[in-house]
């Protein structure tokens, strides 16, 4: 009786699988967080919106070089300073059947820059979007805007209509005590249609046989299945097993294990994303810090002190596994703007440290609290464990806090700004310099400086920041850029460390387009 | 009786509201939703409309206060991270966690009982030896290691089961089952067993440290004098007469089983509550954490009662000492 029943099960499971191997174009991949909403403008966050992306569509994509290509507008000038003018594609139709047009655009716009919409922050130029007729349409910015391109990749293109007929016409909004319906539903014009949303079990994308771009563009996968699988080992144990086509994020300890596994394969390149260290120098005094009556962090020679005594080759040897490129400045390659003349490093030398504090007065070092998050960035507990043993050497005491990202955000972050010494990490959203430039460094003002969290300010940089903002001119932009990076650096303003490795595996059939910022896109998919 | 339960059912709101109180004094200590919520690029300005609007920006008291009111009227809030009513996430959530709970109920006691039988009756065996360690490894070993130890072994070296999920699940009107599928099935068992193994161990030792003490009684000595028969004996006498206090565990550990399938869920990927509140706790999702917290003190305080009541009806000896307590 026994043996037979476990012949049924196996012979059910043989035929399933080869059943599954008969509809072989489903691709199955999971992440460690679930994409919270199908709204493209709830969250500014990379995976919401590189998933919300394989539905919904922007003005202007990103290519697989991250190369800003035409999406739903296929020509974009600027006819005078304060106007950039967008010639949209005809043709194109909403999943639900609607033609595309300039309304869409407006309307869109519109709804990205109300409250409720957390995608507002690309579009902080734009002073109006006028349809000229019903494939043109201006965008009027608020003074000279060079890079408002650099922005509308972030910002998905929804339906009037839709949005109209199921009260979706503002984001979610969280006082409203109901769900609103984008959150679970979408009708976007992208290469593939949502099927099923289970949120935090499964979501099903299915290929859009309608779309635009199949021409030219093939869609190689017919169905593309996601879970969310947050417990790392799990994940990578789902990969193995044949369960899974592909995850990210891959743990760093099990990637060397993934690589010699036979059919599995290991995509990296460096992230956008650059991961520093700041210093509060704006306070009199710091919060916490055995040094009374006075910021030792103002002093130059201090900043450079402890910026010396950090082995950051050791760092990226030993704690990142090799999977991180150190630096010397606050945005990395593949950023607009990125010099790579200027990026070097300046040299460890601790002995040159402890000489440098001793100048400064601190010859025997002093005490100081570290903040940083143990769930945000690769291996951000272990770095601070490691600056924190480096800093002991020069006789700095760092009294490392580290904690959850919802605690860590809050503790450092606008407005308290509860911090004498952190680590951090920024990614452009823009994948341009400017905005590391006016986030990080710029003097705090208004909605200038917000991360600028140590209150660095200099004159010199902010003046050069203006510039900046309204140079039409590419290569004298750059150099521009250059020059405040270079100021930026040379006043250790910040340590930078390094910038992370964007690490995907998958099994070795898949071939798809991975990008230094971890815009994972189903149209590159190909299976073989 | 009345009396009794209606004084039961006043300290359990007690219960409650304490629960909620200190889950809520908790919560400051979580971390600031905001920083989850709004973007990289988002104004200050923005920051402080989003706080109002949540009300987070009122004190303490205030925010404790709206909160039970709403509770009572079962409106727990929208969750932060999902901008959808926690009521509805719950409600999605609960039967995968029930189902496992339950699942794992039941294989503790299908193998516990007649494991801890076979010990008590044959306490030097080379079997019950192996038992015996075998069931050091259950106690000793934590829940997450068993879980991943399991999917090392059964998904990826033998790939005979799922590593994740719950497979494919049946809808019957709310309540979503995947004991409807083979695919559900197959999914169910490296969960379960990592959720039974402590309990089973637990229940296997209580049967037999109970065997061991009833076989020792009188009336076993008188039965066995009579010439009954060892099975007569041993299940008919010694086996019913030790499963009362195991019964009464078992209820109690159903409330810990539900309660602590947040790891086995974790490991797993298990749609349920467990993950669920583990992910709201990463994201300081209060809404869903307090509702949660909440919902899992009512399964204590329901279970706690219906374990006393049931004391009350079955055991007469509490009756009487009772009234002799009042007496004094």
């Amino acid at each position: 009786m026994r043996p037979a029943i476990l012949r049924v099960i196996l012979a059910t499971a043989a035929v399933a699988m080869l059943a599954l191997h008969a509809e072989a174009k489903t691709f199955r991949w999971a992440n460690d967080g679930d994409v919270t909403s199908m709204d493209p403008y709830a969250r500014e966050e990379t995976f919401l919106l590189a998933f919300d992306q394989n539905f919904y569509e922007p003005l202007i994509r990103r290519d697989r070089n991250m190369k800003l290509e035409p999406g739903l507008a296929t020509k974009w000038v600027q006819t005078s300073p304060t106007t950039w003018r967008f010639t949209l594609r005809k043709g194109v139709k909403f999943h639900d059947g609607t033609a595309f047009t300039a309304d869409d655009v407006v309307f869109s716009f519109e709804r990205a820059t109300q409250p409720g919409s957390n995608v507002g922050g690309a579009l902080a130029t734009v002073k109006e979007v006028r349809k000229i007729d019903d494939y043109t349409v201006d965008i009027i910015t608020d003074g000279p805007d060079p890079i408002l391109p650099f922005d509308l990749p972030t910002v998905a293109i929804m339906s009037k209509k839709w949005c109209e007929e199921h009260n979706a016409t503002r984001a979610a909004d969280l006082t409203k005590k109901q769900e609103n319906y984008a959150t679970r539903h979408e009708d976007g014009t992208g290469p593939f249609i949502l099927k099923v949303r289970e949120p935090d079990v499964k979501t099903v994308l299915v290929k859009n046989p309608n779309w635009w771009g199949l021409k030219h563009e093939p869609i190689d996968i017919d169905e593309a299945d996601f879970m969310r699988i947050a417990n790392a080992s799990t994940r990578v144990a789902a990969l193995l097993s044949g369960e899974l086509d592909m995850i990210y994020t891959v743990p760093p300890q099990d990637i060397a294990r993934i690589k010699s596994t036979p059919h599995m394969k290991i995509w990296q390149t460096p992230e956008l994303r650059t991961i520093f260290l700041g210093f509060d120098q704006s306070r009199p005094e710091l919060l916490e810090s055995s040094v009374k009556g006075k910021n030792p962090f103002m002093d130059k020679r201090v900043r450079q002190a402890f910026y010396e005594a950090i082995d950051e080759n050791a760092i990226a040897a030993k704690v990142m596994n090799t999977y991180a490129h150190p630096t010397a400045l606050i945005v990395g390659p593949g950023v607009n703007g990125y010099d790579a003349a200027l990026d070097k490093r300046f040299p460890y030398d601790p002995a040159g440290a402890k000489k440098l504090l001793a100048e400064a007065g601190y010859p025997n070092g002093f005490e100081v609290g570290f903040d940083c998050p143990n769930d945000r960035y690769v291996n951000d507990a272990a770095i601070c464990q490691a600056v924190t043993a480096m800093l002991a050497k020069i006789g700095i005491k760092a009294d490392l806090l580290a904690q959850g990202r919802a605690k860590f955000f809050g503790k450092i972050l606008h407005p308290h700004y509860d911090t004498s010494f952190y680590l951090l990490g920024w990614t452009p959203g823009t994948h341009d310099a400017l905005n590391a430039l006016t986030s990080l460094v710029q003097t705090r003002h208004g909605k200038d400086g917000v991360f600028n969290i140590g209150g660095y300010s200099n004159p010199a940089v902010d003046a050069l920041d203006a510039q900046i903002q309204v140079e039409l001119d590419p290569k004298r932009r750059d150099a521009l850029i250059a020059k405040a990076l270079g100021i930026v650096r040379d006043d250790f303003a910040y340590i930078p460390l390094h910038q992370q490795v964007v690490v995907w595996a998958t099994r070795s059939n898949v071939d798809l387009a991975q990008t230094g910022d971890n815009f994972f896109q189903l149209r590159f998919v190909k299976m073989k | 009786m009345i009396a009794f339960i209606i004084r039961r059912l006043f300290q359990s709101v007690l219960v409650l509201l304490a629960i909620a109180l200190i889950a809520f004094a908790l919560f400051n200590y979580v971390g600031d939703p905001v920083s989850n919520m709004a973007g990289q690029d988002a104004t200050p300005q923005q920051r402080e409309a989003l706080r109002h609007e949540l009300g987070l920006d009122h004190s303490f008291i205030v925010q404790f206060a709206r909160f039970v009111g709403r509770a009572a009227h079962g409106d727990f809030g929208l969750s932060y991270q999902e901008a959808r009513p926690v009521g509805q996430i719950i409600v999605e959530k609960a039967p995968a966690t029930l189902e496992l709970s339950l699942v794992a109920a039941l294989m503790a006691l299908i193998l516990g009982v007649p494991m801890g039988v076979y010990t008590g009756l044959h306490r030097n065996s080379f079997l019950s030896q192996v038992m015996l360690t075998g069931s050091l490894i259950g106690i000793s070993l934590p829940t997450f290691l068993i879980g991943i130890l399991l999917i090392l072994v059964f998904s990826v070296t033998l790939g005979w089961l799922p590593s994740y999920g719950r497979g494919p699940v049946v809808h019957i009107g709310w309540w979503t089952t995947g004991l409807l599928t083979l695919g559900g099935w197959r999914a169910i068992i490296l969960p379960a067993t990592t959720l039974a193994l402590f309990q089973m161990t637990l229940v296997m030792r209580l049967v037999r440290s109970e065997m061991i003490e009833v076989l020792r009684t009188d009336y076993i000595k008188f039965a066995r004098a009579r010439g009954l028969s060892r099975r007569a004996i041993n299940f008919g006498h010694a086996l019913k007469n030790t499963l009362v206090p195991v019964i009464t565990i078992t209820g109690l550990q159903l409330g810990a089983i539900i309660a602590f399938a947040i790891i086995t869920e974790t490991v797993f990927q298990w749609p349920g509550m467990g993950l669920m509140f583990i992910q709201a706790v990463t994201f300081a999702d209060i809404p869903v954490m307090a509702a949660y917290l909440v919902l899992v003190g009512c399964f204590f305080v329901v279970i706690n009662l219906v374990v006393d009541l049931l004391y009350y009806v079955v055991d007469p000896r509490l009756r009487i000492e009772r009234r002799h307590a009042a007496n004094v």
